[in-house]
């Protein structure tokens, strides 16, 4: 599928993270990471395993807590909110970790009903019927409404994990390698799915990823993680348009092979 | 040149008493968000029938048996003094106030803290907790309070059952052998104990289902990483649940008899 650009807008920055540092113990991971998000953009942030990218997004999410270093979500600086105004930035963000981490006591179902009906009181059930079908519709898994996640394909489970988030149609999303794991095709119907959700539910994103492909397919702009820095950021072009030996050793080895 | 030790103390030292403080912040927390809104009054429902049907069967079988077998062997002790109508309030007494809370926390201890902290600990690992607070849920509130509640509750009412039960296997035993009628044997039992007798044993019951409901909350939730962290979870909850519940039934008993 084409991938539908054009609704970005470039004068609203929905997170904006200043010379942020995380460390645990003696192991560096962030060094100074400066980087914006625009209203309606797709942003992937590219960089080997265990340079910190989930890290970042847990950052983000108000999950860990930065060393030092300024980390505003939709205006809000995350590590110095009260638990009740977190709690407010949390229903405008959407999630999707890295292993899908859905609860495996309840139904795909009960999963997507859990976060709702939760935060949105007195929804009768036919609204919260309604909803919980139109992600699953969204996410092409109606079928699997009453399966337990130890029932689903990895790819599946990805899947609806994306529709637990959608549920509370987040303002930001984001997705914590979303097709690690996955076949080509699978990954190709999950990039579509990002830019889908993009078009449909004009949300911005963070995608962490370290397959390119997807990186293509969804990134408006990339960000390359090196050395706990925002090494590179830029289209993908510009990215991989470089004499740096370790951003090109990333880029032969998932197209060459 | 020497390296400045980040240790206060030793290593050793310096994570016990970092230990305590971790348990004692989960402990506050505990009853910080049991008496704030909302509470989740369905989930405690479903984790008292959950915490109570799950052991009632092991607890029927023990408390049965504890109670035939205890009459047996006390049985030939009494014989020999010529006291053997003394048996059903020297039971009474045994199980009443020892036996009962005892074992049933013990069993507690085993099924359900090992189940608690092995649900809790691959929640936490599998990033299931995590995905419960960026949805903007409290996952203290509903998967710790729901929890500990539940044990509090439920292992007192476990007890008196298993104190019944295993009243019930005493009888058929003395039934048996001294041919005593089920009214004189309850009539001889209620006589030997006492309201402090049945309070303090329920006291006793709350105390320990409390341990063991924080406890196995507290191992899972604080689980380390990988399927070795579940594991140990598990494991560390019920190793961890019995040590308290000995302790403090020694304490308790101490301090219950200075008041009788
Ligand atoms: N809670 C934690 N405690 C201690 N160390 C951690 C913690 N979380 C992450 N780390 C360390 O931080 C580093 C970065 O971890 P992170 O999970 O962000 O990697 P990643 O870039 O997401 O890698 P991958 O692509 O494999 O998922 C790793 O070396 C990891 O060991
Ligand atoms: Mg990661």
């Amino acid at each position: 599928m084409k991938k539908v650009t054009g609704t970005i807008d470039y004068h609203k920055k929905v997170i904006t993270i200043r010379n942020l540092y995380k460390s645990f113990g003696e192991l560096v991971v962030l060094a100074g990471i400066d980087i914006d998000l625009y209203k309606g953009e797709n942003l992937v942030v590219l960089g080997r395993s265990g340079t910190g990218k989930s890290v970042l997004i847990k950052i983000i999410s108000g999950l860990l807590k930065p060393d030092r270093g300024d980390v505003f979500v939709l205006d809000k600086q995350v590590d110095r909110l009260q638990e009740k105004e977190l709690r407010e930035l949390r229903l405008k963000l959407g999630f999707l970790f890295q292993h899908s981490a859905l609860y495996d006591s309840m139904s795909v179902r009960e999963n997507l009903e859990f976060p709702l009906t939760r935060n949105v009181k007195n929804l009768t059930t036919a609204q919260i019927n309604e909803a919980v079908e139109e992600v699953l519709d969204a996410v092409g898994l109606l079928d699997k409404i009453n399966q337990m996640p130890a029932e689903l394909s990895g790819g599946q489970r990805k899947r609806i994990g994306i529709a637990r988030t959608l549920i509370l149609k987040p303002d930001i999303m984001l997705y914590d390698e979303p097709t690690s794991g996955l076949d080509p095709i699978t990954s190709i119907e999950i990039n579509d799915l990002i830019n889908e959700v993009q078009a449909k539910y004009r949300t911005s994103s963070i995608i962490i990823t370290h397959d390119l492909t997807c990186a293509k397919a969804t990134g408006d702009r990339i960000a390359m993680l090196l050395d706990g820095q925002f090494r590179k950021i830029g289209t993908f072009d510009e990215v991989f348009d470089t004499q740096d030996e370790r951003i090109k050793a990333f880029y032969d080895y998932n197209f060459t092979e | 040149m020497s390296k400045k030790s980040p240790y206060l103390t030793t290593k050793g030292i310096d994570q016990l008493f970092l230990g305590f403080f971790h348990a004692w912040k989960f402990i506050a927390q505990f009853f910080r968000e049991l008496f704030s809104r909302p509470f989740e009054t369905k989930e405690i429902i479903r984790q008292c029938y959950e915490v109570g049907v799950r052991s009632l069967p092991l607890i029927t079988l023990t408390g049965f048996v504890t109670g035939i077998v205890f009459t047996k062997q006390s049985r030939p002790s009494l014989q020999s003094f010529g006291a053997s109508s003394w048996l059903p309030s020297l039971i009474t007494i045994a199980i009443i106030r020892a036996l009962a809370p005892l074992v049933t926390a013990l069993i507690c201890a085993g099924k359900v803290g090992s189940n608690i902290g092995a649900e809790l600990g691959s929640m936490k690992v599998t990033e299931q907790i995590d995905a419960m607070e960026v949805s903007a849920i409290n996952p203290f509130k509903f998967l710790v309070v729901t929890r500990v509640l539940a044990c509090t509750l439920m292992v007192p009412v476990l007890a008196m059952y298993s104190g019944f039960v295993g009243l019930m296997g005493s009888f058929l035993n003395v039934n048996q052998n001294e041919y005593t009628t089920y009214q004189s044997f309850i009539k001889e039992a209620f006589s030997s104990i006492s309201f402090l007798d049945i309070y303090s044993s329920l006291f006793k019951a709350i105390v320990f289902g409390f341990t063991v409901g924080i406890v196995s909350c507290y191992q899972g939730y604080n689980a380390g990483n990988g399927t070795q962290g579940v594991g140990r979870a598990a494991n560390s909850a019920v190793v961890i649940s019995m040590f308290l519940v000995f302790i403090e039934e020694i304490v308790i008993v101490q301090v219950i008899n200075w008041m009788r």
